[in-house]
């Protein structure tokens, strides 16, 4: 382990000065708790009178209803957006946005592992550089530029069926269905995936496989029983986007869903905008709320938290 | 340790997923000489008329300018409270650190509709006309959480006994954070910046609650996707920001993929 | 370390200052309101005395306005732009209730102009969000037909909060080689012939079609007016968009989506605005569209003005170009609509062939009278009863129909 952070050949910089740095550096060597105040209080104040505080906001208004002839807030307390919440409508509504979430999660998971590990273990320094910036070019093309993208591949007569016919396994039709929901989602949150595994991947030293291997494993067992469990803080840090993301986004049912393909998202979306019910979009929201907090503190204990 | 057929195996999944990710820029970029502005395939046209009229577009540029403003004032302040925050959680057992540590991480864990519809009912209270003031406190909100992320997913890595041995020679506070901690962070606070960059530069779904009459360049394209008249124009514009964004994305990509923390070793990387 | 309680108190106080003084500031609003639908009894709307300007003033350079896909396409705003220095832009809304909310607090003072059709326009008079014009600055108006000058959804005791802009029907888009001749009944769109090529909005006010239709297919229901409907004829449309469901291809929300849909032949037939018809046929597909014979529910526009406009000189500088019988014309033949203003029939035919027929522009009143233009459903029926339906209903009917 070399230091390599105390500039040499710089004698100016060698010498720590002893004027009005040098105190004000001993006044807080002295007082730990106003170093500490002085550096969390701004991040955490932000937090609390910008973000917060517009949550609880939103959360007050889902007590609330709303004059539907001018759309303006009638403050009367009541819990008549939360009881239409668990109507049948709504909670099959959840329950499909929370069952996409889980699938395009697995996906995710699933098509991100081997890359990943390719990209950490295998490929050269060169690879790795080329690979990484080939995960991260997309999140660049505009996000609703690639779903409006999909609808081409997707749509009847589009480029996929265009090529499976060409293939000859005939013309297929999955544009505006839940199956075309699952690709272009799983397709969209695909590098926030990869780059947490990657992450966790690449922390893995060399000796513990090789420890694995003198101990006898052969390939499959050490990836099953060194490695996977390994990567899992990663998959769950990715697992995190994956579903959080699903559960609130409303532009790529909109864009690619078909006529049974009402999520969370474009509810709240429609209710905010077509319907202009700004409470029942609160109460709804409350549902990714509760979920994420959930899942949050169990990927805490499966300590993705280090590899975000 | 893994094996020739493994490799081979590995490579032909690599490829697939490559693929997968670029099919459709492909398509973008392939539909950016679209003639006709109804995207059907087989193509039926070529022209490059689009990028002329997305040149002359004075929405375009005014909708790019934007995005730039609100993605650079959303990465200054990113950055001064994000490396603040992990400092402070990184640095400081106090009470309530597990919950700080668990708020600070949700704002991108939280869908975006969620931080959107919540920020524009605090606006409207508060008499806060929506404007690129709100955009950014939108955009920074999240920004804050990549930053942190990143300078503390760094400071845990670095061995606390650099600051030990730089006060044994005699320096100061002041002068360990600017000889000591920033150049160890120099990296991770880079590469959290360009993350951050990306991700206000292309933020769509927060930004449609907190901006008003003005457009960034997502919510540009949304409207043009609405209105379906200039689809190819919209092509153009990816496509431009894209070649625009190539060089600052690889430099991403090697200071935190590349190279960065060798394998096993708990200290800075000698470069 | 105590530091984080004291620091945290001093945090959680502010916010709770910051919720109060919210809680407090919008309790005004509540004031304006009354509950459900009787907003309109009796209340005079609250911008009904602000001052209307005498003049226009000098412009301020730039305009914002939220409108309709299509009616701010370049070929009329850039002469504009040019001629006055106010540089447009335009945020679309794809539903009335989506541009009410866009216009809260009178715009916010980010917006100038709304193109709100029937449906939104008293619940933006009566919601404050839009003022007075003084209609004597747009020279146009003196030519408009009698019946669109001081029309009952946007001229209140005298009091004009817009100028009429535009009307027209939401039509029956068809794929020509599915149907050689045009559909003649709205009944193709619930038939299961066409079981997963139809496509209709995603918008509530849907029912209000069905009820159309149902009024003259099932008169037992007595249907009289769409948009009164009682509970039993209301579950009567309901139930026949449940029946539909299955057939839907999907709920278009985006104009564009429905011309891509048609484009690749995804869908053969759906409910449409003209201009996806004249869109998808400058791209050359094989469409056309026709009012069946049931009728047609349809749009009435009005250009209207935001109580806190920021650019109000611009915004009487459009709602004077807006009127004006070329930009008329192009507007009615590039959307598909008819115009207010009597003069732009010739200029349309001068501009496609045929087309101020096509548009009823030459007859109008007679074809006004026969479209079902959209209107908010309130709780009062117009015949004194209070049963009908209101809108929050349709809304929580429509997302059970469509979830």
């Amino acid at each position: 382990m070399t230091v390599t952070t105390v500039r040499e050949g710089r004698p100016g910089a060698g010498r720590p000065s002893t004027g009005g740095s040098a105190r004000v550096s001993a006044a807080l060597w002295r007082r730990a708790w106003l170093r500490a105040t002085l550096t969390l209080t701004p991040p955490l104040a932000w937090f609390l009178v910008i973000y917060l505080a517009s949550l609880a906001v939103m959360l007050v208004t889902a007590f609330w209803t709303v004059n539907p002839f001018t759309n303006t807030l009638v403050h009367n307390w009541t819990l008549a957006n939360f009881r239409q919440l668990f109507t049948g409508t709504y909670l099959t509504i959840i329950g499909r946005t929370v069952g996409m979430a889980a699938i395009v999660t697995v996906t995710d998971a699933l098509l991100a592992l081997p890359f990943a590990y390719y990209m950490a273990r295998i490929a050269s320094r060169r690879g790795r550089e080329l690979l990484f910036t080939a995960v991260l070019l997309p999140l660049w093309a505009s996000y609703i530029a690639r779903v409006y993208a999909w609808i081409v591949i997707l749509q009847k007569g589009g480029t996929l069926s265009w090529t499976f016919q060409k293939i000859g396994v005939g013309p297929v039709n999955i544009g505006y269905t839940n199956i075309a929901m699952w690709l272009v989602f799983s397709y969209i949150w695909l590098p926030f995936m990869i780059v947490p595994v990657y992450g966790a991947l690449e922390r893995i030293p060399d000796s513990l496989l090789e420890a694995s291997g003198d101990l006898g494993a052969r390939n499959w067992r050490t990836l099953r029983s060194v490695v996977l469990p390994l990567a899992l803080p990663g998959v769950v840090a990715g697992s995190i986007f994956t579903f959080s993301l699903t559960l609130g986004d409303f532009i790529t049912p909109l864009l690619v869903g078909g006529a049974s393909s009402n999520f969370i998202g474009n509810v709240i979306y429609s209710n905010i905008g077509t319907a202009g019910n700004l409470p029942f979009a609160a109460a709804l929201a409350v549902v990714p709320i509760v979920i994420m907090v959930f899942y949050l503190l169990g990927a805490r204990a499966l300590g993705a938290f280090e590899s975000l | 340790m893994e094996g020739r057929l493994a490799r081979i195996g590995l490579r032909i999944w690599v490829g697939g997923v490559l693929a997968f990710l670029f099919v459709p820029i492909g398509i973008i970029c392939f539909y950016a000489f679209n003639s006709s502005n109804v995207q059907s395939w087989p193509i039926r046209g070529l022209s490059v008329r689009w990028f002329s009229v997305a040149w002359h577009d004075p929405q375009v540029r005014a909708a790019f300018v934007l995005s730039l403003k609100a993605a650079v004032f959303a990465t200054v302040l990113a950055l001064l409270l994000g490396s603040a925050a992990a400092f402070g959680v990184h640095r400081f057992r106090f009470f309530g650190r597990e919950a700080v540590s668990l708020l600070l991480v949700l704002p991108l864990s939280l869908p975006g509709i969620i931080t959107g519809i919540a920020l524009n009912s605090a606006f409207h209270f508060a008499g806060i006309g929506l404007s690129l003031l709100t955009i950014i406190i939108g955009h920074a909100t999240f920004c804050i959480v990549v930053v942190y992320n990143n300078v503390l997913a760094r400071l845990r890595r670095v061995s606390g006994s650099l600051y030990e041995a730089s006060a044994d020679l005699g320096a100061h506070g002041m002068f360990t954070f600017r000889t000591v901690t920033l150049p160890t962070l120099s990296t991770a606070l880079i590469s959290g910046a360009l993350l951050a960059f990306a991700l206000s530069f292309d933020e769509v779904i927060v930004t449609t609650f907190t901006a008003g009459a003005q457009n960034t360049l997502p919510l540009w394209i949304f409207g043009a996707i609405r209105l379906g008249q200039n689809l190819p124009e919209v092509n153009v514009v990816v496509v431009a920001v894209l070649l625009l964004t190539v060089v600052p994305v690889i430099i991403a990509a090697r200071l935190t993929g590349g190279g960065g923390i060798t394998r096993g070793s708990a200290g800075p990387s000698a470069r | 370390m105590r530091i984080c309680t004291r620091a945290g108190a001093l945090l959680v106080a502010a916010s709770a200052v910051v919720l109060v003084a919210g809680c407090g500031s919008s309790g005004s609003t509540s004031a304006s309101t009354s509950g459900g639908g009787s907003a309109t009894g009796g209340l005079a709307p609250p911008e009904a005395s602000k001052p209307v300007p005498a003049s226009v003033g000098k412009t301020e350079g730039k305009l914002n306005l939220i409108a309709w896909e299509g009616y701010a396409q370049p070929q009329w705003v850039k002469p504009f732009e040019q001629a006055t220095g106010c540089q447009v832009s335009t945020k679309y809304g794809g539903s009335s209730s989506e541009m009410v909310s866009l216009m809260a607090n009178g715009g916010g003072g980010q917006y100038d102009l709304v193109s709100a059709s029937g449906d939104a326009d008293l619940r933006l008079i009566y919601g404050g969000d839009v003022k007075p014009i003084n209609i004597n600055l747009i020279p146009s108006w003196k030519d408009f037909h009698p019946f669109l000058q001081s029309p009952p959804f946007n001229t209140i005791g005298g009091k004009h909060y817009g100028v009429s802009l535009q009307f027209g029907p939401n039509v029956l888009l068809y794929s020509k080689p599915t149907f050689p001749s045009a559909p003649t009944s709205w009944s193709v769109l619930y038939s299961k012939k066409y079981a997963g090529q139809i496509t209709v909005p995603n918008n509530p006010i849907q029912i209000a079609d069905v009820a159309l239709y149902l009024s003259k297919t099932q008169p037992s229901l007595g249907i009289t007016d769409p948009y009164e409907l009682t509970q039993a004829q209301f579950n009567a449309a309901v139930n026949l968009l449940k029946q539909q469901h299955p057939l839907i291809k999907k709920y278009w929300d985006l104009a564009s989506q429905e011309i891509s849909l048609f484009q690749s032949g995804t869908t053969v037939v759906g409910a449409a605005w003209p201009y996806q018809t004249n869109t998808l046929v400058a791209a050359g597909a094989k469409v056309a569209d026709t009012i069946p014979a049931q009728g047609a529910t349809g749009w009435a526009d009005t250009w209207m003005l935001a109580t806190n406009a920021p650019h109000p000189n611009c915004a009487y500088k459009w709602m004077q170009w807006a009127t004006t019988p070329t930009v008329q014309a192009q507007q009615a033949v590039y959307f598909g609509e008819t115009p207010a203003n009597k003069l732009a029939c010739p200029i349309m035919d001068s501009i496609q062939k045929g087309a101020c027929a096509a548009y009823h522009a030459n007859a109008p009143e007679l074809y006004y009278q026969t479209i079902k233009f959209w209107k908010t459903p309130l709780a009062q029926c117009g015949n004194g009863k209070s049963d009908c339906v209101p809108f929050q209903q349709w809304v929580t009917a429509w997302t059970q129909v469509v979830g």
